[in-house]
């Protein structure tokens, strides 16, 4: 195909071939700068290339031009410890969040815990109750498993009547992607010998409000890990330190943080946390439980509320997709309201449960359409349509919203969050 | 050269094989007296209820005390959620959820109030308090009457109104 070929649109709205960027570079109009005038034999040296730069640094920190580049809190009036924060997705590229940007849930603050005395207790139906100190997890064969973290409670905005006009982040930000190293969860529940009655598993944490939730055995074998390690450091306090539950692409709540004692049982607990909370209310009365698995979603986040299109021409568009249920096979955009979709290019490697960038290049021509973007994962499943879910599920489930979102481009280059 | 072979050969005869799956085995066994301290959790069945008791009249007063300032009077909720009160039901737009019209269990509320309430000084109540409070919560939500006695042996059995409003979405219990 030539590139000619290419710049034909390929959906309405203006979407092109997502293999554009790869063919050519993209040419975008721009006026001819000129030089400052400088002395003869003397070339040009930028400001910062002028003296001596600042020394080494322990701990390296962001830039101070990305000073607004920070996680959204919001804490409880009474108790500040009490509330959640939002990764800005709207402002990263690429799939792994910064460590100090990974969205937060605390039901009570976050716990200071020396690692030299915090221990793991596994007890109930089980050969031999055995405590585990963090030295030794230390000494264990790990994994790395790269896979994002939602909370089931992500997104709930979008539940409301009317679209909240407020940067992606902030409403979808309670999800974030790292990889996460640890101990096979299945290691340790070999070396304490399940009885056959096992079936479920009650993990708790250290924290102040000892956080408790049951998950099924048969997700502990397969593939949940005790975790010590974030992005290859170990892992922040505000995530867990010094062990965090990794149970990937199941809600957040059961990635349980500050994990002291894992309780082999028959049966859930019917903790708080799965009974009054992270169930979902449907339209007949009777709600949910146990709905462990982040559906799939997508969503745009460039351009998003917030940003603003300065001029008509070639624009990329950006965006992440992920599914608890294993890889992201294909993500489709539409910049007509959902009329026409082309599919964007997926960054790879494409990992299950993982983070996906997904990117298409677009052409806007200034007039006002409307941007929405739809992940479609490996068991076949779409992210379905608002009124779709809607339908399905009513507005006061309050957990596990994975809608299409839609953002509609004036014709100032706004931006606008819509139901459409 | 034959020599260092044979020593190789040695070596890999006496080294068990390692597989990947191989773990060092360090978990240090304890005893069931640190497994009960330890084990905080209160199933349905009122499996890990501790001893004593209390009614809603004393409830109300560990109410006011400890739990009035972010919980509203009578539980009717304020900086933090609504425990009773509810005006309407779970159909209704919008649904009320409250202890009396979603919670399931009534374990679960003695068990979420040990581990994690009062939010500014959890763990600081003793087991009369904690099964006074539960009682009183369970008062307000019209389900026991001021009097009666919640024990490990009563709170298992009170029946939640909704205790059977739940469906298990991807795993039976
Ligand atoms: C300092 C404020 C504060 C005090 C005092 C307090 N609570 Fe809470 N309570 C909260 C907050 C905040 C939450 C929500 C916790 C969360 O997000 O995990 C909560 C949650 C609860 C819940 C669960 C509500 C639900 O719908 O899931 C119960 C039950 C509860 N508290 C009982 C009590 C009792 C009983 C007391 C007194 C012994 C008490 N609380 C004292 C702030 C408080």
């Amino acid at each position: 195909m030539t590139s000619k070929n290419l710049l034909t649109p390929v959906a309405g709205g203006g979407l092109l071939d997502r293999r554009l960027f790869l063919k050519r570079g993209l040419t975008f109009s721009a006026a001819i700068l000129t030089t400052n005038a400088l002395a003869e034999n003397q070339h040009f040296r930028p400001e910062s290339s002028k003296k001596p730069g600042v020394p080494f640094s322990n701990y390296g920190l962001p830039s101070q031009y990305e000073r607004e580049t920070i996680r959204w809190t919001m804490g409880n009036s009474m108790a500040d410890g009490n509330g959640v924060s939002w990764t800005p997705l709207q402002d990263l590229e690429g799939t792994i969040t910064p460590n100090g940007l990974h969205f937060e849930r605390h039901h009570n603050g976050v716990p200071e815990i020396d690692p030299k005395r915090h221990q793991l207790l596994i007890h109930g139906l089980v050969n031999k109750n055995l405590l585990f100190k963090v030295e030794d997890l230390l000494r264990y064969p790990m994994t790395s498993c790269l896979c994002f973290i939602e909370c089931g409670g992500n997104s709930n905005a979008a539940w409301r009547s009317k679209p909240i006009q407020t940067k992606l982040g902030y409403f979808h930000g309670m999800a974030s992607c790292s990889e996460w190293t640890g101990v096979p969860l299945r290691l340790l529940l070999d070396e304490v010998k399940l009885k056959g009655r096992a079936k479920w598993l009650v993990a708790e944490g250290a924290d102040a409000s000892l956080m408790n939730v049951s998950l099924p055995l048969d997700k502990a074998v397969d593939d949940c890990i005790i975790a010590l390690y974030q992005n290859g450091e170990r892992i922040r306090p505000e995530n867990g330190y010094p062990l965090r539950l990794i149970a990937p692409g199941w809600e957040g709540v059961v990635n349980v943080k500050w994990l002291r004692r894992l309780h082999i049982t028959n049966r859930p607990v019917m903790a708080r946390n799965e009974t009054s909370k992270y169930t979902e209310l449907m339209p007949s009365g009777k709600a949910r439980q146990f709905t462990f698995v982040m559906e799939a979603k997508s969503l745009i986040t460039n351009p998003s509320f917030g940003h603003k299109l300065d001029k008509q021409g070639f624009y990329q568009i950006s965006g992440l997709a992920w599914s608890g249920r294993g890889k992201i096979k294909k993500v489709e955009v539409s910049a007509d309201g959902g009329k026409t979709w082309a599919e964007a290019d997926l960054q790879t490697p494409i990992l299950s449960k993982c983070f996906t960038r997904f990117r298409i290049p677009w052409q806007w021509n200034g007039e006002k359409v409307i941007l929405k973007s739809r992940a479609i994962d490996e068991t076949g499943y779409i992210q379905p349509e608002r009124d779709a879910l809607v339908k399905q599920r009513g507005t006061h489930g309050y957990f596990h919203y994975n809608a299409i979102v839609s953002w509609e481009i004036n014709n100032d280059g706004s931006i606008t969050h819509v139901y459409a | 050269m034959f020599m260092r072979n044979g020593l190789l050969f040695l070596a890999l005869l006496t080294t068990p094989i390692l597989h990947a799956d191989e773990s060092p085995k360090l978990g240090k066994p304890v005893s069931q007296a640190l497994v009960k301290q330890w084990n905080s959790d209160i199933f349905p069945d009122g499996e890990g209820l501790p001893t004593g008791k209390g009614t809603a009249t004393y409830g109300k007063k560990v109410y006011q005390q400890y739990c009035l300032s972010c919980h509203g009077i009578k539980g009717t909720g304020d900086s933090a959620d609504e425990l009773a009160g509810a005006k309407h039901g779970l159909t209704d737009n919008p649904p009320d959820k409250t202890i009396g019209t979603y919670w399931p269990y009534a374990t679960t509320i003695f068990d979420f109030t040990r581990r994690s309430m009062p939010l500014n000084n959890p763990g600081s109540l003793n087991n009369s308090q904690l099964y006074a409070v539960t009682a009183y919560l369970l008062f307000l939500n019209g389900i026991i009457t001021e009097k009666e006695i919640m024990n490990a042996e009563t709170l298992p059995k009170v029946i939640m109104p909704n205790r059977n409003g739940f469906v298990s979405y991807t795993v039976n219990p």
